[in-house]
């Protein structure tokens, strides 16, 4: 749909319609301000001193800008007794999510494929009752995977929530695969069966070269849904192997000592950075998967 | 035998994933159900009692609060990001020249964790040296926006940080409705001269009702799993003024010790989500088998 809207009824006149565009465009832009608001105080408060925060006004740039606080923040804030910074868990994070990410979008790579092409009786029913288990609260889970981790003994380890991510998040990774691998014709892979080429051979040689916008889908869906959790985090982790939202929770709403709202400004919005710079790196990728769950087709 | 795995590798290859989720989605649920059917307290406990936990929970008044939360802030945060998204959408879909910035400035929260979300919301609405201080500089000393401490409010502070950061998401869903839109029939409306209002009323937003819904479920589903931003912003106080379901189960299962409240709690979560989504679900595969 393209230049329809601005098509105009032909008793308004071209001033009305300027006046129009116009207020159009300032209230777009208000909007924007008000999604841009908490970004842009996040920033301000993290670059100012305690001083200036206790003395000064919310939405004002700094008078002097000081990285103190983000170096208070990286090294040196309390998460309850421990003072390190959000350093180490930001790290932990990193170790959770790339094995995560690469392991739910390989195993969802296959499974979309062999949902795809493969047809076999009871493969739909295995797609049913996967899409089924994408949309259950974690809530239902979180007693007896406790339990199971503990019996498994990875209770309270970084392996251990690799495992929960991994389980969790093939539903999806496979729901991104299984419908872009619909798209490609069964006669590509027909053809390859017929010359000869087995099930390995048609996913490496086929498959796998047209798959590139889907892995990008799958790896930055996997990654920030991963990086973001707070739920599995604080459930099965221990100090010492938090993920960085629980240390940034933990950081903020620790009772202890004076209130730094500077050092809690700029811990948030390290938390938030890899996302956010893959969001703005690869935004299209990011709102194909938020919308592939969502949008028929 | 390599004939035999040729033949069967594709079962071999998902027979993995079908374990792992028979076991750890549908082999969890029946566990927790289970559960919620005994006395268990801070161990489980596997001799099955009724429902008395059932019985605890709806008699609970802090379970009460938390539904009774979950309402408000479902209902107020699925409207209001619905309208808003689709207002957005259509203001954005009117040739706009700047449209690529400005819809990846509606959209980044959507990037950002909930924690992250809370944590700057939570410092914006503090009433000492917040939003409340700032407008009181302008010069209006008797303004007070205390929602963040005021029991009766607190909930609406979830409910406007929710919004801030999953509206955007709501006007992409709905622009890219609009962009699907047969342009032919607009023509048509065009030519007999119809109003653009008309045009959307009658024509466009009609022809969108499946996106209604899918926007519909996912913020529904997004409002019951609603935990992490309760417990950056609020920590589910003032008291226990903002608890929602999540948070309640969280409490009974990792502070209180009481399993069969987590239990149960979580049950009825699960009804609530499925009641919502199983109909939906079943009529896309249903659509997509035929």
């Amino acid at each position: 749909m393209t230049d329809f809207a601005i098509a105009p009824p032909r008793s308004q006149s071209r001033a009305v319609r300027i006046g129009l565009r116009w207020l159009l465009y300032v209230i777009l832009g208000l909007f924007a301000l008000y999604y841009l608001l908490p970004l842009f105080v996040m920033i301000t408060t993290s670059l100012k001193s305690l001083e200036e925060i206790r003395t000064g006004d919310l939405m004002a740039l700094p008078r002097e800008v000081t990285f103190d606080a983000w170096k208070t923040a990286w090294s040196g804030a309390c998460t309850g007794i421990q003072c390190d910074g959000v350093k180490p868990y930001f790290w932990n994070s990193v170790l959770i999510a790339v094995p995560a990410v690469l392991i739910s979008t390989l195993i969802g790579a296959m499974n979309g494929y062999v949902v795809a092409h493969w047809h076999f009786r009871g493969a739909n029913i295995f797609f049913a009752l996967m899409l089924f288990g994408c949309f259950i609260p974690f809530q239902v889970v979180l007693l007896p995977m406790a339990r199971v981790l503990g019996l498994m003994g990875i209770a309270g380890t970084i392996p251990g929530l690799i495992f929960v991510h991994v389980i969790y998040g093939i539903g999806f990774t496979t729901l991104f695969f299984r419908n872009y691998y619909v798209t490609i014709p069964s006669e590509l892979s027909k053809a390859a069966k017929v010359d000869g080429a087995g099930f390995l051979r048609i996913f490496w040689s086929i498959f796998l070269p047209l798959s590139l916008p889907i892995i990008v889908v799958s790896i930055i869906w996997q990654f920030t849904q991963i990086w973001n959790d707070f739920l599995f985090g604080v459930s099965f982790s221990q100090a010492g192997t938090q993920p960085i939202t629980v240390a940034l929770n933990n950081i903020v709403n620790s009772t202890t000592g004076v209130k730094e709202y500077n050092v809690d400004m700029a811990a948030a919005i390290i938390a938030a950075l890899p996302t956010l710079l893959v969001y703005i790196v690869a935004g299209k990728y990011f709102i194909r998967g938020l919308t592939a769950g969502s949008v028929k087709g | 035998m390599s004939k035999w795995l040729e033949e069967h590798l594709p079962k071999v290859v998902l027979a993995p994933s079908f374990i792992a989720v028979l076991v750890f989605v549908y082999g969890f649920i029946i566990w927790t159900a289970w559960v919620s059917l005994t006395r268990s307290r801070l161990l489980p406990k596997y001799e099955i009692e009724g429902f008395i936990q059932y019985e605890r929970l709806f008699a609970a008044p802090r379970w009460d609060v938390a539904m009774n939360n979950l309402f408000i802030f479902g209902t107020l945060f699925i409207v209001i990001s619905m309208v808003l998204g689709l207002m957005l959408a259509i203001l954005l879909d009117q040739n706009i020249r700047t449209e690529g910035a400005i819809r990846t400035i509606y959209l980044y929260p959507m990037a950002l964790s909930m924690i992250v979300t809370g944590t700057a919301w939570k410092w914006i609405l503090n009433p000492g040296l917040g939003l409340e201080a700032t407008v009181q500089g302008w010069g209006l000393e008797n303004f007070t926006f205390n929602w963040l401490v005021d029991p009766d409010k607190a909930i609406y502070t979830v409910v406007l940080a929710a919004i801030w950061q999953s509206s955007g998401f709501v006007m992409a869903l709905f622009l890219a409705g609009l962009r699907s839109v047969d342009t032919e029939i607009i023509r048509a409306a065009q030519v007999d001269g119809i109003p653009t209002w008309r045009v959307y009323s009658a024509i466009i937003i009609p022809s969108m009702a499946p996106i209604f819904l899918s926007a519909f479920i996912v913020l529904a589903h997004l409002a019951i799993k609603s935990f992490d931003l309760v417990i950056a912003l609020t920590g589910g106080g003032p008291g226990f003024a903002t608890d929602l379901p999540a948070t309640y189960m969280y409490a009974m299962a990792f502070s209180r010790g009481d399993i069969g409240q987590a239990a149960s709690s979580a049950m009825v979560m699960m009804g609530v989500v499925f009641t919502i989504v199983v109909p939906y679900l079943y009529s896309e595969l249903r659509a997509k088998n035929d």
